[in-house]
């Protein structure tokens, strides 16, 4: 279904920029607006119908932060690399976020319930390491201290 | 009529056209100004910022590689500060560096060791941020190791403008810059032919050959492997720059080399370029006066031209000859043919092809047709960057070998089969031949000159018979759009088509500026080991491939007649449509 819806947007946006200069960074602002990310097979199908290299499409979207290459997670999880939680250990913070989801940095889980960056400096190094999920801080956490957090954000939902 | 430029630098006056940059005025007046970026075959990047100098009356610095001279300018081009200044640019770019030297496919060959070694590098002044990202191998032919780019963008601009392949680009930006297929993707997912020019291009260890070496030394040790080699034709006008000697043809010291080195039988691709002509010349005149297939016919000899149809054009695969290329033809009859002849059971033969080629390595696995002699044709193959290697590794003082000859039966060759390794040969030696077969007759004078040279696009029409054959010669990925939009343009419109036959080389210049080939290549460079390469088929008495007297004994003992069931079945090949991305 949402395939489908993909790809009949898909066609109007380019219909719609086609003959526009610049179109390529407005289709890609239009789809990453609708779905909150720019998905591969977008990419690989706007790549046809514009006839622009899939590696062209790809050196715009990650030059701009703005495009995201995974789909959005309902939460979004960050934890801070700047120097101050470095030092702090927050890497251990890291690998205890990515073994209890099963992703990587930047990655979506499946379920699309989170979502997890690796950032810098948030500005509250006196709380280092620290870990955000949302609009909420967490400082001085703990690894052991890491499921307990996530957990709550799961059990919210049910 | 251009407008000239008269400027000094360092006080030297110096007269030049009105758009030449700084850098290229201060070459005429021998002065070297330090780069890591500009490479002589493309156009300045801007990237590194090494090659900064003094303009009289600005206090800025400028970038000599991109700021075009002006009329009086007065230019230094060093002095302690501009020193200084390019010591400190070179060490922030080590400063993301690893200090690898010793591991590296680059050391002692590396543009940025180099430039370290010029300017007295002796410690790390800033702080090291290394990026940790893994290498990929995954095409079995390039390495990529993007811990070690500097970000240069050569590579970028030989494999998006130069061959239109667009298999890498710059992802991210400042810091996080790499370069990379599109998204996180291994190469061999991305749409990239093997080509090799951005590792030919890279001036560090960030692209580079995969090393086959160890598994030749290997077999050579293997008491029971019968080792014998073959040598493509532009590896020979080339492999002496790895020992200082430009533009000369080393043909007869390598054949000698080889035997020191433990070979068996010392084969030339020469021979089986010879044979390929045989085939293709005979499908060409097939389609030509029997409508047995489509015109125009498309050489198909090289592999990332082969890939890149395959991927980009496979509406042409009826247009494209079915015929293996020359190492593979070698390959194949050295399994069946020699192993017959000389009694040597074909499960023993290992073969090992040297060739100027990256692409060449994923040839010998390209498809079922590359095992047809029942083994794999080819056990390895190396290239020109690996054998200069391996020369330096056996301790043989190579070019002071006395000559020697290669083994007759794949060994000899004719003109046609030499010229092979510039752009334009596979078509002069196709030619020769095609006329021979439609008139009977030999040709008066051989020379193609019109398919010679480094043009993009050549174009000729040859009389042969009161038929005019028109062909196109295209090298580099990047101009063969234009011809075959022309070709199906026609189609389209249902006109007379605009060629009869087509050459179309991967590499600017042909093999001779192969991916595998000595770095630094220039046009000059190409153009030396071209004429090395129409040098050596001037000298040789037999011009023609089907005046060859091995070629002839082949068909006699063996492959019966060109395009016959035999030689359908071991030079003969497929071609299918393959996804430009396979994620
Ligand atoms: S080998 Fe050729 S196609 Fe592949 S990345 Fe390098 S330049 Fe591009
Ligand atoms: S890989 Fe090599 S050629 Fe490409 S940008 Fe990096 S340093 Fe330059
Ligand atoms: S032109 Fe020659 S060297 Fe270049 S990819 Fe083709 S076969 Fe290989
Ligand atoms: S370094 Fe983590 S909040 Fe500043
Ligand atoms: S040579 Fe000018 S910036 Fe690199």
């Amino acid at each position: 279904m949402k395939k489908d819806r993909l790809q009949a947007d898909l066609e109007g946006l380019v219909k719609k920029w086609k003959s526009k200069k610049g179109n390529l960074i407005m289709i890609l602002h239009s789809i990453e607006n609708i779905y909150g990310y720019v998905p591969r097979d977008t990419s690989l199908k706007l790549s046809r119908l514009l006839d622009v290299p899939l590696a062209r499409i790809y050196e715009v979207i990650t030059f701009y932060n703005y495009f995201k290459l995974e789909p959005p997670g309902k939460h979004n999880v960050s934890v801070c690399m700047g120097t101050a939680c470095y030092l702090r250990d927050a890497s251990s913070l890291i690998e205890e976020v990515e073994k209890i989801l099963h992703i990587k940095e930047g990655q979506t889980t499946k379920d699309s319930m989170f979502h997890f960056d690796v950032v810098r400096c948030l500005g509250c190094c006196g709380l280092a390491p620290v870990m955000m999920i949302d609009e909420k801080v967490y400082g001085k956490v703990k690894k052991n201290e890491v499921a307990d957090i996530l957990s709550k954000y799961v059990k919210e939902e049910e | 009529m251009y407008k000239m430029i008269e400027a000094k630098i360092n006080g030297i006056t110096v007269e030049v056209k009105e758009g030449t940059t700084v850098m290229e005025a201060a070459k005429k007046v021998q002065i070297k100004i330090p780069t890591l970026c500009k490479h002589p075959d493309l156009p300045p990047s801007a990237a590194c910022g090494l090659c900064i100098v003094k303009v009289k009356g600005s206090n800025k610095m400028f970038r000599a590689c991109c700021t075009p001279i002006e009329d009086k300018m007065e230019i230094t081009t060093n002095d302690p500060d501009i020193v200084e200044v390019r010591k400190t640019v070179l060490e922030l770019i080590l400063s993301n560096h690893p200090n690898d030297c010793l591991k590296c496919g680059r050391n002692s060959n590396c543009e940025l060791q180099s430039m370290a070694s010029d300017f007295g590098i002796r410690e790390d002044v800033f702080k090291k941020f290394l990026r940790d990202i893994p290498q990929d191998s995954t095409t079995g032919t390039i390495v990529l190791d993007p811990t070690k780019c500097i970000l240069c963008g050569r590579c970028i601009e030989v494999c998006q403008k130069g061959q239109d392949v667009w298999a890498l680009s710059f992802l991210q930006r400042g810091m996080d810059t790499r370069i990379s297929p599109a998204g996180d993707i291994k190469l061999s997912e991305s749409p990239c032919v093997k080509c090799g020019q951005c590792s030919a291009h890279c001036p560090t260890g960030a692209i580079f050959e995969k090393d086959d070496t160890r598994l030749v030394w290997e077999a050579l040790k293997n008491a029971d492997k019968y080792c014998v080699i073959q040598i493509a034709p532009a590896v020979r006008v080339a492999i002496g720059e790895a020992f200082g000697v430009v533009g000369k043809n080393l043909t007869k010291k390598l054949y000698a080399l080889f035997r020191r080195m433990g070979f068996k039988a010392v084969f030339d691709t020469n021979f089986g370029a010879d044979v390929t002509i045989m085939e293709e010349a005979g499908e060409f005149v097939e389609r030509l006066l029997h409508n047995k297939g489509e015109l125009p016919l498309i050489t198909s000899c090289c592999p990332a031209w082969v890939d890149f149809m395959e991927k980009f054009h496979s509406d042409m695969i009826n247009h494209f000859s079915t015929c293996k290329s020359p190492h593979e033809i070698v390959g194949t009859l050295s399994k069946t043919y020699y192993a017959e002849k000389n009694g040597i059971d074909p499960a023993k033969i290992y073969m090992v092809s040297i060739m100027p080629c990256t692409a060449k390595k994923y040839e010998i696995t390209r498809s079922g047709e590359m095992f047809a002699s029942g083994f794999q044709d080819i056990d390895v193959t190396i290239t020109t960057r690996e054998l200069s290697r391996m020369i330096k590794q056996a301790g043989i003082d190579f070019l002071n070998l006395p000559d020697e000859e290669a083994d007759g039966l794949l060994g000899e060759y004719s003109g046609a089969g030499v010229i092979f390794g510039a752009t334009g040969g596979v078509m002069e030696a196709a030619l020769r031949t095609a006329y021979n077969i439609v008139t009977g007759k030999e040709l008066e004078d051989v020379n193609f000159i019109k398919t010679r040279g480094l043009e993009s696009i050549k174009e000729a029409e040859i009389d042969i018979k009161g038929t005019k054959i028109r062909i196109a010669v295209a090298h580099g990925l990047s101009h063969v759009e234009e011809v075959l939009n022309r070709v199906r343009q026609a189609k389209k419109e249902g006109k007379e088509l605009p060629y009869h036959f087509i050459e179309v080389m991967a590499c600017p210049g042909g093999c001779v500026g192969g991916g595998g080939q000595p770095y630094n290549v220039t046009d000059a460079l190409r153009l030396k080991r071209s004429s090395a390469i129409y040098q050596d088929d001037k000298d040789k008495e037999l011009r023609c491939s089907h005046k060859n007297p091995y070629v002839k004994k082949l068909y006699k003992d063996f492959l019966g007649k060109p395009l016959g069931e035999k030689s359908h079945k071991l030079c003969h090949t497929e071609y299918k449509a393959r996804p430009i991305y396979i994620r």
